[in-house]
C-alpha cells in the first residue's frame, strides 16, 4: 500500500523529517507516536503535497506510484486522504457542495460511475448521523463556525464520503472530549476492512483503546526509531519518550 | 470644461419638453463652471477618465435598434425597456396596483410636470456630483415612479437600460425619480446592459430614491454592462423616519463604470443596507463611492461590497460615514473585502469615517487579499482539481451577498451569470450551480 524509503523534508530551510522509513500493507493500522516536532503533521503534509513542504531524499509510493512527483488532487484520486489536524474554514462554500465537488471527481477519476443527486444526499444524511453532525451542517459554509470536535468530525465524513485506501489522520483526536472520541474511533473502525490501511498519527495513547493498530511506531527527530505492537504504546504513556529517545 | 459632451448638450433642448429647460439650465451652469476632475481631483485620485477622450453624440430618435441579443433578467411585474435612450413600448409592461403610477417625463402634463420638476434633483448637491449636473444638463427623458401612502406594490418594478452598440460613441442619459408615501413598499430594479460587440456607449444614469416616513424599498442597480462601455452615474436616497432602503449592488467590469451611493438619513429610526459585488477583469475599471449621511439621531446604515479583480483590471471602493453633532446613538457598519486573483490586478480601498456626535457605534473594515494558498491546498487535497478550486473559492467569496439577495428571481438570474464569470467551462461551475 504505503511504502516510504529514506524520507528526507524540509520546511522555510529546516530539515524536519530525516531519513524516514515505514512500510504500510493492506488492511493494516499503523499508529504513530512521538513528541511534539518529532514530524509527525510533516509526515502527512509531504505526503499530501502541502506547498513550502519541500521533499530533498528518499521515496514514498502509494500502490506502487510515485506519491511525490504527483499534484495533491492526483493523490486523492489515487486513494490517499489525509484527515487535517487544523481543517480550515471555508466560508462561501457550503459543505455539501464541497463533498459533491470532492466525491464526483474523486469517483471520476477512478472510472467509476456518478452518484445521483438524490443518491448523494442520501449517503451524506447517513454519514452526518454516523459521526454525530446535525443535518443543518450540510448547508453551512465548510468548517465555518465549526468547533474543533465538529471539526474533526467533518474531517472523518469525508474520509467516510471518499472512501479512501489509505487515511492519514494526523492527531485526529487531538482537542476531543471522550464521547467525540468514541464517535471518531467507531467511524475509523467501521471502515476497517482488508483493502485499506490507516495511518494514525496521535499524542496519546487513548485513541488505541478505541482504535486497535497493528503497528506502533515512535518518531524522533525525522526518523523512526522504534517500532512495537500495542504494548509499546502503553509502555510510553507510562514511561514517556525519554527513555526511548536517549537510547536512539 | 471640456467639449467631449458639446453636441450631447447642444441637443438636448430639441431631444426634451419644453418644462425641463431650466433643469438643464441649471446642470449646465454647473457642468460648464466646474473643471474636469483630474488624477490630483480626491474624489477621482485613482479613476482614469481617458475613455472619455471622444466626443459623444446624443441618440438619433429615427433608430429603432435590434436588442434580441442582450441579456438581461426576466421578471414578473412592470418592466420598461429603453434602448439607447428611448423608451421602447414593444419591450416593455405595465402591471401596477392602484396606488402606483409610472410615468415618464416625455409624456407628463403640466400639472405632472410640476411634481417632477418640484422633486427632481432634491437629494443631489451637483457641485459635488459633477455627472449629476450633466445629467441635469442632458435630460431628455425619465421615470418617476410614485406610490402613495400605505401602497404595497408586490411585483418588482424593472427598469431596463440598454444600449445597443449600433452607433459609435453615443452618449445616453438616464434618469429615475421614486416617490415612496408613507408606509408603502415597493421592488425597484434597474438593469443596465449592452452588448460586447459594437460601438462604445457612454452612460449617464441617475437615481433618486426618496423614502417617505416608514416605507420600505427593495432597490437594485445591476450594471451588467460588458467591454467598451462608460458609465457614470449615481444613487441618491433619502429617507424619511422609520424608512428602510434595502439597496443591492452589481457590478461586471466594462471600459470604466463609477458609481456613487449616496445615502442621507433625514428622519429618526430610518435604516438601510447597501451591499455590493464588483467584477473587473481584462483591464477594466470599477469605482463605487458611497456616503452614509446619518444626520439625525437613532439611524442604522450597514454597507458589504466584496470585489474580485482578475488580470490587469482596477477597482476603487471609497466608503465614507459621516455622522452629524446630532446624529446620536447612529450605528454604522461598513466592511469592504477584495481578492485579488492576479499580481497586476489593483484595488483602492478607503473608509472615510467623519463623526461628529460622542454616542455612536461605528465599525468599519477593509481587507485586500489573494487567494489563501492552505484553503487551496485543502480543497485539492480532497481530489478537487486547482480549477476548479479557484472557481469555487471565487463565487465562495461573494457567494453570502448572493445569498443574502431577497429577490428570489434575481439571486436565480445572477448566480449562473456571475458563476459563469470565473469560468465558461460547465465541469468547473457544475458544484456551484
Amino acid at each position: 500500500m504505503l511504502k516510504i524509503d529514506n524520507l528526507h523534508a524540509k520546511v522555510e530551510d529546516k530539515d524536519i523529517l530525516k531519513g524516514l522509513n515505514l512500510s504500510v500493507k493492506p488492511g493494516e493500522v499503523h499508529a504513530i507516536m512521538g513528541p511534539n516536532g518529532s514530524g509527525k503533521s510533516t509526515l502527512g503534509h509531504v505526503l499530501a503535497g502541502r506547498p513550502g513542504y519541500h521533499v530533498t531524499a528518499g521515496t514514498a509510493t502509494l500502490l506502487g506510484q510515485n506519491l511525490l512527483d504527483m499534484e495533491t488532487e492526483e493523490r486523492a484520486h489515487l486513494g490517499l486522504f489525509l484527515a487535517f489536524q487544523y481543517p480550515v474554514e471555508i466560508p462561501g462554500v457550503s459543505n455539501m457542495e464541497f463533498l459533491k465537488a470532492a466525491v464526483d471527481t474523486v469517483r471520476e477519476s477512478r472510472g467509476q460511475e456518478s452518484i445521483s443527486s438524490v443518491d448523494f444526499m442520501k449517503k451524506a444524511r447517513a454519514i452526518c448521523k454516523e459521526v454525530d453532525l446535525d443535518l443543518s451542517f450540510l448547508k453551512r459554509g465548510v468548517n465555518e463556525g465549526f468547533s474543533g470536535g465538529e471539526k474533526k468530525r467533518n474531517e472523518l465524513m469525508q474520509m467516510m464520503m471518499l472512501e479512501p485506501k489509505l487515511c492519514v489522520m494526523d492527531e485526529t483526536d487531538s482537542g476531543l472530549d471522550i464521547d467525540a472520541l468514541q464517535v471518531v474511533a467507531n467511524g475509523v473502525n467501521a471502515m476497517r476492512n482488508s483493502e485499506r490501511s490507516f495511518v494514525l498519527v496521535t499524542h496519546y495513547q487513548r485513541l488505541l483503546d478505541y482504535i486497535e493498530p497493528d503497528f506502533v511506531h515512535v518518531l524522533s527527530e525525522g526518523r523512526i526509531i522504534k517500532t512495537g505492537d500495542k504494548s509499546l504504546a502503553l509502555e510510553l504513556e507510562e514511561k514517556g519518550y525519554a527513555w526511548l529517545e536517549g537510547a536512539a | 470644461m471640456s467639449d467631449f459632451m458639446q453636441q450631447p448638450l447642444d441637443a438636448a433642448a430639441s431631444l426634451a419638453p419644453t418644462w425641463l429647460a431650466d433643469i438643464h439650465a441649471r446642470g449646465k451652469a454647473v457642468w460648464q463652471n466646474t473643471p474636469m476632475p483630474t488624477r490630483k481631483t480626491e474624489a477621482w485620485k485613482y479613476t482614469n477618465l481617458l475613455p472619455l477622450q471622444q466626443r459623444f453624440q446624443a441618440p438619433d430618435k429615427s433608430n429603432t435598434p435590434e436588442v434580441s441579443g442582450i441579456n438581461y433578467p426576466q421578471l414578473g411585474g412592470s418592466t420598461l425597456v429603453f434602448v439607447d435612450g428611448f423608451y421602447r413600448e414593444e419591450l416593455s409592461k405595465i402591471d401596477l396596483p392602484e396606488g402606483a403610477r409610472l410615468l415618464r417625463f416625455a409624456e407628463a402634463d403640466s400639472k405632472q410636470a410640476e411634481a417632477i420638476r418640484a422633486r427632481l434633483g432634491q437629494a443631489i448637491v451637483s457641485k459635488q456630483h459633477l455627472f449629476a449636473a450633466l445629467n441635469d444638463a442632458t435630460l431628455a427623458d425619465g421615470v418617476f415612479l410614485e406610490v402613495d401612502a400605505n401602497t404595497v406594490v408586490d411585483q418588482s418594478i424593472h427598469l431596463v437600460w440598454l444600449s445597443s452598440g449600433q452607433v459609435d460613441a453615443l452618449s445616453v442619459n438616464q434618469r429615475l425619480l421614486v416617490e415612496l408615501g408613507a408606509n408603502s413598499k415597493a421592488t425597484v430594479v434597474e438593469s443596465f446592459a449592452n452588448t460586447a460587440t459594437g460601438g462604445t456607449a457612454f452612460t449617464n444614469g441617475i437615481s433618486e430614491l426618496q423614502l417617505g416616513d416608514g416605507a420600505i424599498l427593495d432597490h437594485y442597480r445591476l450594471h451588467l454592462e460588458q467591454a467598451e462601455a462608460v458609465h457614470i452615474g449615481g444613487v441618491h436616497a433619502t429617507l424619511n423616519a422609520s424608512s428602510t432602503l434595502n439597496s443591492f449592488h452589481l457590478a461586471l467590469g466594462s471600459t470604466l463604470k463609477r458609481i456613487d451611493i449616496v445615502v442621507e438619513h433625514r428622519g429618526q429610526g430610518a435604516h438601510c443596507e447597501v451591499n455590493g459585488i464588483y467584477l473587473p477583469r481584462g483591464e477594466e475599471q470599477v469605482d463605487y463611492h458611497t456616503c452614509m449621511e446619518h444626520a439625525v439621531p437613532n439611524c442604522t446604515s450597514s454597507e458589504t461590497f466584496r470585489g474580485i479583480i482578475a488580470d490587469q483590471a482596477s477597482a476603487v471602493f471609497n466608503g465614507r460615514i459621516h455622522i452629524h453633532p446630532d446624529a446620536q446613538k447612529t450605528r454604522a457598519e461598513l466592511s469592504n473585502k477584495n481578492l485579488l486573483t492576479s499580481n497586476q490586478a489593483e484595488v483602492n480601498t478607503k473608509p472615510e469615517l467623519e463623526i461628529y456626535a460622542d454616542d455612536v457605534q461605528c465599525a468599519h473594515g477593509a481587507t485586500v487579499a489573494q487567494m489563501d494558498p492552505a484553503t487551496l491546498h485543502y480543497l485539492r487535497a480532497r481530489g478537487i482539481s486547482k480549477a476548479e478550486a479557484e472557481v469555487m473559492l471565487s463565487f465562495g467569496f461573494i457567494n453570502e451577498l448572493v445569498e443574502a439577495i431577497r429577490c428570489e428571481a434575481i439571486r436565480d438570474y445572477l448566480k449562473p451569470l456571475l458563476a459563469r464569470r470565473f469560468s465558461h467551462n460547465p465541469k468547473l461551475t457544475r458544484h456551484i450551480l
